[in-house]
């Protein structure tokens, strides 16, 4: 596993569809291994192949497109719902990704992500949907996602199309993250290690519960 | 007529040292120690565990050199990845036998106590807690499983995990958490007939959307509440997820402490007295502060059916699917795609839609009073032909009581297949799958893209307005049949 993050920069993979549940990004017939490995071919299997067939990609699913590519993807809001398989922040780390963009997590899928030093950027829907926005227009615009100042940038393109005045500036925004666990992404620990050192304390805990 | 008020929190600040709700008082009892800016450390009264999450849980403890801290605390079974058909066999498929053996040797190896496929205490992990009475008022439970919350419904803080999660508790018997926002859902009045506890969830969820409670810990109360059996609150508290939630909880009260009396680990003699007293003030004070309040009127809720590709697409049994115009402009290609991928049109009626398949079980209804409800629709009726209908009890022990009540019999004089226990087609792991295209009308609690089998397509429902469909081959109204 890759473990601590710093500073990411990257070109990246939009799905702007919302409600991604677990379910599509690994279904449950991929669930059957006893290791953490491996399950990234099996990354949003329905969407990306006709009638489950690596012979037939569905050329229209992003993941088969061969302009779209990088370790940030972009998702639509409520991404990770449904089921708490930890396969699926496995899947999407085993296929390269680092970190996932969205303007809503579900929450066992966040903490999931978090644990795998997959890190789950929430921003506003506006800037989510200006990076789709952007990265549609330009699939080679860079994300920079730097975890020590909490920010997300992107620089907007010439060529977008769109008439916004901040046409040719970097749009930013700051996310949050709680301060223990951005040390632990900093640091590449684990919350296991963490507790392990409290050991003391939780056989004090039982020994004082009723 | 249902209502909706934001608390602001400074309000809950002043009242906290005062009035406590059932979330806080259980939440504060399990916590270790709290850590600034960050998560608290929860310690985990009850482990379950289950063949598909578990595996990766423990080789990180093998590679750590760690042993299971407190193995008395964790109980396992096979459900997710086991056939529902002659279980005596060995399992045909190579990847699903390895997993369920691997699940057998780490209980061995780490001393876990197995209630794996051929045990009579076998079943869903969410059916068999509650069934032996290791479910208890008061406790943390954790499980790999989303529908871990199916324990709240005992007035426990139950919530599912990921493998990495699964694994600090083996390790310590602890996890980080951040404490949730609290939201109370309150169903006041009486349901009216033909309308059970399903019903109210799936209501509740279309009410909210399938993101509605993300960031909360959801307590269920109000009379039509409290006037539910224990397995019908589990049913509630089980689809607490499918709105986002954290978790969900019921206040225990005579209902719950009747159910778990006399069960296999409830506690007994002068330890269920100690247990009893404590459980008896586990409620939320009179004046205890909610983030959000919703309320709700049980007689608005009619039989409830989804028609879309989560659990918050849903509409009582005699509306229509949204029209265009109805669909906020921001949902529209989500709704879209839902509908596509549905093959249904927008502004249609559901009533009437014809189903292929019809799938009683799963966490959400696979009890023996659930297994009750269909027998006593279906008596002297027949399955529709062209459908296929499996009933899966949720544990061998649901099975065995519904062998001696004659509902086998019943199920198979209406053209029914009885299958053995296990998850089944609720998540289409093992090969129980509905084929592309197919329509299933299912008492489970998903229906995703996918869920019970590539390009399966899912309409989640009760178990009556699942038997109403067994028995005419489509979407009908069970008011009209009582």
């Amino acid at each position: 596993m890759n473990k601590s993050i710093h500073i990411i920069k990257s070109t990246s993979v939009p799905l702007s569809i919302e409600n991604v549940d677990t379910d599509q990004i690994i279904p449950a017939r991929f669930l059957k291994a006893t290791n953490r490995e491996g399950f990234g071919k099996n990354l949003f299997r329905d969407w990306r192949y006709e009638n489950d067939n690596e012979a037939t990609p569905k050329k229209d699913f992003v993941l088969n497109s061969p302009v779209f590519k990088g370790c940030i993807l972009i998702a639509g809001k409520n991404f990770g719902c449904g089921s708490s398989r930890e396969h699926a922040a496995w899947a999407i780390k085993d296929a390269g990704f680092d970190v996932v963009v969205s303007s809503f997590f579900a929450d066992i899928f966040k903490n999931n992500a978090l644990n795998n030093f997959l890190l789950p950027v929430v921003v506003s829907d506006g800037f989510l949907q200006r990076i789709f926005e952007i990265v549609y227009a330009n699939p080679s615009t860079e994300i920079t996602v730097n975890l020590e100042n909490q920010t997300i940038s992107i620089p907007t393109t010439i060529n977008s199309g769109s008439n916004d005045e901040n046409e040719g500036k970097t749009l930013s925004e700051n996310f949050e993250i709680n301060s223990y666990k951005k040390t632990c992404l900093l640091n590449g620990y684990d919350d296991i290690d963490y507790l392990l050192s409290m050991k003391k304390e939780i056989e004090l805990y039982e020994s004082n519960r009723i | 007529m249902s209502s909706v008020q934001d608390t602001n929190s400074d309000s809950r600040d002043k009242a906290q040292n005062k009035a406590k709700s059932l979330f806080e008082k259980i939440w504060e009892k399990h916590v270790v120690k709290e850590i600034e800016g960050g998560p608290s450390v929860l310690y985990i009264d009850t482990h379950l565990i289950h063949e598909v999450t578990s595996p990766q849980a423990f080789n990180g403890l093998t590679k750590r050199g760690l042993e299971v801290y407190r193995p008395k605390q964790v109980v396992a079974t096979a459900d997710h990845n086991v056939p529902t058909l002659n279980q005596h066999l060995p399992i045909k498929e190579e990847l699903s036998r390895i997993q369920v053996q691997t699940l057998k040797q780490n209980c061995e190896k780490f001393g876990i106590e197995l209630y794996g496929l051929g045990h009579p205490y076998q079943g869903i992990v969410h059916v068999i807690g509650p069934e032996l009475g290791i479910t208890q008022p008061g406790t943390t439970i954790v499980c790999g499983d989303s529908h871990t919350s199916t324990h709240g419904a005992f007035g426990a803080i139950a919530f599912g995990i990921g493998t990495s999660e699964v694994e600090m508790v083996f390790a310590t018997q602890c996890l980080m958490q951040s404490k949730p926002k609290l939201m109370r859902i309150s169903v006041e009045g009486e349901l009216k007939k033909g309308v059970v506890s399903k019903d109210i969830i799936l209501y509740i969820i279309a009410k909210t959307s399938a993101s509605g409670a993300t960031g909360y810990a959801v307590e269920y109360a109000g009379a039509a509440i409290r006037n539910l059996s224990m397995e019908a609150r589990m049913t509630i508290c089980n689809m607490s997820i499918e709105m986002g939630a954290r978790c969900g909880m019921i206040a225990p009260d005579e209902t719950t402490f009747n159910y778990i009396k006399g069960r296999q680990f409830a506690p007994k003699g002068e330890q269920w007295e100690t247990k009893l007293a404590y459980w008896k003030t586990l409620n939320s004070d009179r004046d205890a502060v909610f983030d959000k309040e919703i309320i709700i009127n049980a007689a608005d809720i009619e039989p409830m059916i989804t028609y879309g590709t989560n659990p918050g697409m849903g509409v009582g049994v005699t509306g229509h699917i949204p029209a265009l115009s109805e669909v906020d402009e921001k949902e529209k290609p989500y709704f879209e795609k839902s509908l596509n991928y549905m093959g249904l049109q927008p502004g249609v009626k559901i009533k009437g839609k014809k189903v292929d398949y019809v799938f009683i079980g799963s966490c959400t209804n696979s009890r023996i009073e659930d297994l009750r409800m269909v027998a006593s629709f279906v008596k002297g009726r027949h399955k529709a032909s062209g459908v296929e209908v499996w009933v899966v009890p949720g544990s061998k022990q649901v099975e065995a009581q519904a062998k001696k009540e004659g509902i086998d019999k019943i199920f198979e004089d209406a053209g029914f297949l009885l299958r053995q226990p296990g998850c089944s087609a609720c998540l289409g792991m093992n090969e129980d799958k509905i084929p592309a295209g197919k329509y299933c009308i299912s008492t489970s609690n998903r229906n995703f893209e996918g869920r019970q089998g590539p390009n399966a397509r899912t309409f989640l429902a009760s178990p009556l307005t699942a038997a109403v469909a067994a028995i005419t081959g489509e979407v009908g109204d069970v008011r009209e049949m009582l």
